[in-house]
């Protein structure tokens, strides 16, 4: 059961505003006296996610939910779709357009590192409806 | 090394954060692939990039950069300036290099992300 759940929507091919949500998640995880190291692994996976939905998404959002021992992120999406998850989750395949590479984005780390950074990770997605990435936090976590 | 110190070394300009100059930082990175530095140990470290778009000081503002500096004269837009201001990031402007910057910060003791000289 979660104490606190905020949603936040993410618009399609905002490159501008994209990562917003992620630094109000952040701020809010600080404001509410969470450890630093966890603040900083769940302002990742956000940012990571949302830059994804900006790109390859629809329109998405992105909800966070926090728990008395966890943190839950869950970034969901109406875009394209992922035809191939082990293929996406390899380190350095990208399907990212040149407007994206400016960015500095299009390294084919964003899931991996999403991954890496969370306690728990599970994704879904169908072509042509869109994709759903979860990852939870746990408050006890030593992963720095 | 404090920030005051780096933007001398740098003969840079500081174009936001000027409350942070006695800030320390002992490390850096220099990269253009922000996906590097959100994958990296970059928390309190000097960015140095060429890459002046909004999404470089969201990066540092999600990842805990400790300052970025723009290589080669580059200077972003006021907005983004502006974004940097109140998130805290300062942000340096040097004359210099990539490579340059990275020998200068490398020649006075800064390390890598990961600590390694």
């Amino acid at each position: 059961m979660a104490v606190l759940k905020k949603e936040f929507h993410i618009h399609k091919n905002d490159f501008f505003r994209a990562g917003e949500a992620s630094i109000s998640i952040k701020n809010l995880l600080k404001a509410l006296g969470i450890r630093p190291q966890i603040i900083r692994r769940v302002a990742i996976c956000g940012y990571e996610g949302e830059m994804n939905v900006v790109m390859h998404g629809g329109d998405g959002k992105i909800i966070v939910e926090i728990c008395p021992e966890s943190i839950l992120l869950l970034i969901t999406d109406n875009g394209s779709g992922i035809p191939d998850i082990p293929l996406a989750m390899t380190k350095g395949y990208s399907t990212a357009t040149e407007k994206y590479r400016e960015m500095g984005f299009g390294a084919g780390m964003g899931l991996p590192n999403m991954k890496k950074n969370a306690d728990s990770f599970a994704i879904d997605s169908v072509v042509g409806e869109g994709t759903n990435v979860r990852m939870g936090f746990s408050l006890t976590s030593k992963k720095e | 090394m404090i920030l005051k110190e780096i933007i001398e070394l740098l003969d840079g300009d500081i174009l936001a954060g000027k409350e942070h100059l006695d800030k320390q930082l002992d490390k850096s990175g220099a990269s253009d692939l922000m996906s590097d530095i959100l994958a990296g140990l970059s928390e309190n470290c000097v960015l140095l990039t060429g890459l002046t778009s909004v999404q470089t000081i969201r990066t540092a503002i999600i990842a805990g950069v400790g300052a970025i500096v723009f290589v080669r004269g580059k200077t972003p837009s006021d907005e983004i300036i502006k974004i940097a201001e109140q998130n805290g990031i300062p942000l340096i402007s040097t004359p210099f290099s990539m490579f340059v910057s990275c020998g200068r910060l490398h020649a006075r003791g800064i390390t890598g992300l990961d600590g390694s000289r």
